[in-house]
């Protein structure tokens, strides 16, 4: 058994699970009930499980909670009921789902990125995503979603 | 319609009436049901109108992620004049919705789309006939306005003060007026989707996160060999795993139920097992020849006219070609995932299956239970593009839950879902062609090498198969043959299919089956007669064409792509572009799809890279074009990762290709630009969009590939190492 303090979307929790090493994705989704984060591969390969420790865009799947001291913020906790994060107003915009199911690596790297570099081009982009694997074939929306948002926070 | 019958049917009924008024969309629990009706042919089977005004509509066609949910709301409040708001749709439910056949094949709108269109107008002319009765008017002075019936007097009444003394209990009236395209008011229009909100901000409910009371993790161990069989196993191998419940054993079956989920994964990871060897798969290396040499079950004839054998020996100029087509899996980003409870003799799935009235009589008869007392229920999960490993997941969970007598749930792991997900079988195609001459194309002949059918429309149960139990399946790669026929006006035709007696490993239905394979060696074939005679690519297919529609479609598609004033390539250029074209009128009776590919070819690393495409489509009358449009985009840029980069691959015993290293599909930076003309036909009837566009795409390639440097790729997929093979051939 092993208890962790954690800093999840801004509050703070503890967690006890049987083994320290439990990936935080399994913490999130299923002590915390956070259904961002999504289990894909369990291998880092996907991004399904992006979410961002001190704002890195980081693989819930394979990093233990043992080693997690940052702030996590999952998708639940990237904006507010009444101020969405500007890439959730411009994934919708641009209607850019179909499953849905990697959106939310696609929005939390991409929320990485615009954090980094708010003036990205297409092509940064699309490297920046070049990891998050969609299989549905939303990809010219998620770019565009993206750089909407982008061109939305050089208007702020 | 009898309104002493409706009346009865009314009183038998009871509360139910209320019941499917107003039921409670409480998945977490098995809501009493009784009464709803789940007959296609009764309007209640389909609608109910609470006396809020609220209307639930009970859709056997489910949205895989595809934004038909929008689309069938979209059917239904326009047909019936209620705002969209107002809808709810269940979708799948075995107790509630009426089984409309699998999810699959675009036919969500063309067949499902159409019975809830039917049904809403049977349902509104019921309410109008109702309300004339009431408003003491003449049902013709009436109209319905955003949920409310309106008189010409402007008198007022809402569709949900009908609801007590209109039953909906009604059959079906194929024959009662439907909408005119000039009066719709939401059908037609890019209405943004319903469940894309919740998707962006976590709050939607997959079925991977769906979760039921006291519920415990499963994971299943699969064999080392398709075939091998447990020789023993040691549980004290997991003994320091804490809160493991039970290690499940039927015949071959083995699984993991824990209090946790990592539990359950590592338990599953570490469970010392020794399977028998088994190496019955073929030499991938060989698979061809495996192919060509599996029995024949049976020959059937997909098309025939005129005598195209003596035709072909007398033609003076032949041509024959080879081409085929790897297996390819589902490759969904969330492995497949069910939650199964077995109380009282009852079970209970909650499974993202595409065909939730097929899972259950399968689960029926695995568990030697009645199909009543069986319920799946619809929960929509990760894309799954055909048959994947959902429905499988459901009879492990089952199998688990009724070893431990509490709910389980069940999530593949990635290895799984790769190695165990039915793929699309490996597709085999030879290609005759017979010209006169003066160029022009006397014969065609075609062979096609798939599996066959056994058992009608299922796909074994893989946890049953393990179990030794019966899932009624035995073997289906689903409607393979569909597009083998050509499109095409030549006098003398046979396509023949073998339907194989079996086939490497377990098949079933992938976006576009045999659609894609079938077309792909089809417009490939066709190209190649063009090219022996000097003809354009366009001009071949206008030639052979008796189809004003497919006509007209063509010459959109080359207005859009500037196809006759492309320029021709350098082929001495290291890096050298070419176009391709092809075109599809998917089973020869529906939506119509043509498309051309812009490629990119390294002839020194054999690299190929498809930078754009356009697509003209008609699918007649569109419901949703934004909807339309992404399922169009989804078609292109999940076939181009097919034929660029993707095959199963596999040893004697197994799968290899476990991860998405091992089978990579299409990354951002590799997604081609894509334009598309929508060619809306609002009189027509609406056919389907989410598999036609998929059909096309392999042909344009190697049409473009084939324009670059003069070499026709014919084996998919188009690997560097096939590219730079083909051009050192010539």
């Amino acid at each position: 058994m092993a208890t962790a303090s954690l800093n999840v979307n801004g509050k703070s929790v503890s967690v006890t699970v049987d083994d320290p090493d439990t990936p935080l994705l399994y913490v999130l989704r299923n002590e915390l009930g956070f259904h961002g984060p999504r289990f894909g591969c369990g291998l880092g390969q996907c991004g399904a499980c992006t979410v961002h420790i001190d704002g890195t865009a980081t693989r819930s799947c394979v990093t233990p909670l043992s080693t997690v001291s940052g702030r996590i913020v999952t998708l639940e906790g990237l904006g507010t009921d009444t101020k969405p994060h500007p890439l959730q107003t411009a994934f919708i915009e641009e209607q850019a789902a179909q499953c849905g199911y990697c959106i939310n690596g696609m929005i939390m790297q991409s929320a990485d990125l615009l954090a980094r570099n708010p003036k990205p081009s297409e092509q940064d982009v699309k490297t920046e995503l070049a990891n998050n694997l969609c299989r549905c074939g939303t990809h010219l929306r998620i770019v565009r979603a993206v750089m909407r948002a982008a061109a939305g926070s050089r208007r702020r | 319609m009898n309104e002493m019958i409706n009346r009865r049917t009314l009183l038998q009924v009871g509360g139910a009436l209320v019941v499917a008024f107003s039921l409670p969309i409480d998945r977490t629990r098995a809501a009493a049901v009784g009464g709803k009706t789940v007959s296609t042919d009764r309007v209640d089977g389909f609608l109910a109108v609470a006396r809020d005004g609220r209307v639930t509509v009970y859709s056997g066609k489910v949205d895989l992620g595809t934004g038909v949910r929008t689309a069938l709301t979209q059917i239904v409040a326009d047909e019936l004049d209620v705002p969209m708001k107002e809808v709810t749709i269940i979708e799948g439910d075995t107790a509630l919705a009426p089984d409309q056949g699998t999810t699959s094949g675009s036919f969500s709108i063309q067949n499902g789309g159409m019975q809830l269109r039917r049904a809403a107008a049977t349902a509104r002319q019921a309410l109008l006939r109702r309300a004339a009765a009431q408003m003491r008017r003449d049902m013709s002075t009436l109209t319905i306005r955003d949920g409310v019936v309106v008189a010409a007097s402007g008198e007022r009444l809402p569709l949900g003060s009908l609801v007590e003394s209109t039953t909906l209990a009604l059959e079906i009236a194929n024959d009662a007026p439907q909408k005119t395209p000039a009066e719709y008011t939401v059908v037609g229009k890019p209405v943004p989707r319903l469940d894309i909100p919740d998707k962006v901000n976590g709050r939607f409910t997959f079925m991977q996160d769906f979760k039921v009371p006291g519920m415990l993790h499963g994971r299943v161990v699969r064999p080392a060999g398709f075939g091998a069989t447990v020789v023993s196993y040691d549980e004290t191998s997991i003994a320091k795993i804490p809160g493991i419940v039970k290690v499940v054993r039927i015949s071959n079956f083995l699984g993991i139920v824990a209090q946790s989920e990592w539990s359950a994964i590592q338990a599953a990871q570490q469970l010392k097992v020794t399977w028998s060897n088994w190496n019955g798969l073929p030499e991938q290396s060989k698979i061809w020849e495996h192919v060509r040499n599996t029995p024949i079950a049976r020959d059937d004839v997909t098309s025939r006219a005129g005598l195209s054998r003596g035709t072909l020996d007398a033609a003076p100029c032949k041509l024959q070609a080879t081409y085929d087509f790897a297996m390819h899996t589902h490759g969904s980003i969330g492995p497949s995932c069910a939650v199964a409870s077995l109380a009282d003799g009852k079970l209970t799935c909650w499974t993202a299956s595409q065909a939730t009235h097929d899972l259950r009589k399968q689960l029926a008869a695995m568990f030697d239970l009645a199909d009543a007392d069986v319920r799946c229920i619809y929960v929509e999960g990760a894309g799954c593009y055909g048959r994947n490993g959902h429905e499988d997941a459901a009879s492990d969970a089952a199998l688990l839950a009724r070893a431990v007598g509490q709910p389980v749930r069940v999530q593949w792991m990635r290895a799984d879902e790769h190695g165990w997900d039915p793929k699309g079988p490996p597709t085999l195609l030879d290609m005759r062609a017979g010209l006169n001459q003066q160029g022009n194309v006397v014969a065609w002949e075609s062979e096609l090498f798939v599996p066959d059918e056994v058992g009608g429309r299922l796909v074994p149960l893989v946890g049953s198969d393990l179990a030794g139990l019966n899932s009624l399946a035995k073997l289906s790669p689903g409607g393979v043959l569909n597009d083998h026929a050509i499109p095409y006006v030549i006098p003398n035709v046979t396509t023949t299919a073998h339907r194989l007696q079996s086939t490497p490993l377990r098949p079933s239905w992938i976006r576009s089956p045999g659609r894609l394979q079938n077309t792909f060696a089809n417009e490939s074939f066709l190209d190649e007669i063009a090219a022996s005679t000097g003809t354009d690519p366009l001009d071949i297919r206008l030639q052979h064409l008796d189809d004003a529609r497919g006509k007209d479609l063509l010459e959109r598609l080359a207005k859009l792509s500037n196809w006759r004033e492309r320029s021709q390539p350098d082929r001495n250029a290291e890096v050298v572009t070419g176009r391709g074209l092809a075109y599809v009128k998917y089973e020869l009776v529906r939506t119509y799809v043509g498309a051309v590919a812009e490629v990119e070819v390294n002839r020194n690393t054999g690299a190929l890279s498809v930078k754009r495409f356009y697509i003209a489509h008609d699918c007649g009358q569109i419901i949703n074009p934004d909807g339309l449009r992404n399922q169009i985009e989804g078609c292109v840029v999940q076939t181009v990762s097919r034929v660029l980069k993707e095959e199963v691959t596999f040893d004697r015993s197994m799968v290899t290709s476990l991860d998405w290293s091992s089978y990579p599909i299409l990354s951002l930076p590799e997604v081609p630009e894509i334009v598309i003309d929508l060619i809306d036909r609002p009189e027509k009837v609406p056919w389907g969009g989410g598999e036609p566009a998929c059909a096309v795409i392999p042909s344009a390639i190697g049409g473009a590939v084939f324009e670059a440097t003069g070499v026709r790729l014919r084996s998919v997929p188009f690997t560097p190492a096939k590219v730079l093979a083909a051009l050192r051939a010539t």
